[in-house]
């Protein structure tokens, strides 16, 4: 099973856990079996259209899925992938 | 909202980090423990500002420092409490590209200051409503760190 650590803010649509672990060929597969077993993370990941936030970024080890296959990614039995929101704000 | 406390050294820690980052915008993570009655800031943790350009109006925080943050409150047994930057020379008030990408639970703390010394550290916390609400801060701000 492909393993999902997710970030501390987001655990409390979790029931507080830190990993997810799911039967997932992909990407997409592993982000949707965890939507559907914790539906309140939902909207913090996706936008009303489906489509990954922009703040959201999704690594597949050390890599960022931007520089892969994106939400296609396939991913094998052991990956480890992590959900990491992009911190930034200011002033201006 | 709970009120958050910070140990005397994390305040100092963090005020440090944005007074010597004037006039740029500094930033950092806020580890502790949360109780029924108030969240603990027991430490900080401070990191680069990567934003590109207009570091003085803006931060950015790398994808390679937020896993440094959850990998240290695992080493720890903390927990990982929020994020913390300055507004230099502007008010301690969230703006519109602080909540453009604000997490639920994490308190977002903003730390006013100016050339001078600390006007004012308030924190924030996105409501259910998606908006921000102040949560107070139990500490005073040290004597030394305030404007005269």
């Amino acid at each position: 099973m492909a393993t999902l650590l997710i970030p501390t803010p987001l655990r409390k649509f979790t029931g507080g856990a830190g990993l997810f672990s799911a039967h997932a060929t992909n990407v997409t597969g592993l982000l949707h079996a965890l939507t559907a077993e914790h539906p309140g993370i939902r909207p913090h990941l996706f936008d009303d259209s489906g489509t990954l936030r922009t703040f959201i970024r999704i690594y597949v080890g050390d890599e960022e899925i931007d520089a892969l296959d994106g939400v296609a990614t396939a991913l094998s039995s052991d990956e480890e992938v992590s959900i990491i929101p992009a911190i930034a704000g200011g002033t201006q | 909202m709970k009120p958050l406390q910070f140990l005397p050294e994390a305040i100092d820690a963090m005020t440090r980090d944005a007074l010597s980052s004037f006039p740029q915008e500094c930033c950092g993570f806020l580890l502790g423990q949360e109780s029924p009655s108030h969240r603990e800031i027991e430490e900080i943790l401070e990191v680069d500002n990567r934003v590109e350009s207009n570091a003085e109006r803006r931060f950015s925080i790398s994808t390679h420092d937020y896993m440094k943050a959850e990998r240290r409150a695992l080493a720890t047994g903390l927990q990982l409490i929020g994020v913390y930057h300055s507004h230099p020379a502007h008010p301690a008030v969230p703006s519109i590209h602080d909540l453009r990408v604000a997490l639920p639970t994490f308190s977002y703390v903003i730390a006013s200051v100016y050339a001078d010394g600390l006007a004012a550290i308030r924190s924030w916390q996105l409501n259910e409503n998606q908006i921000f609400s102040e949560e107070p801060i139990l500490n005073n701000i040290p004597i030394s760190w305030q404007l005269s």
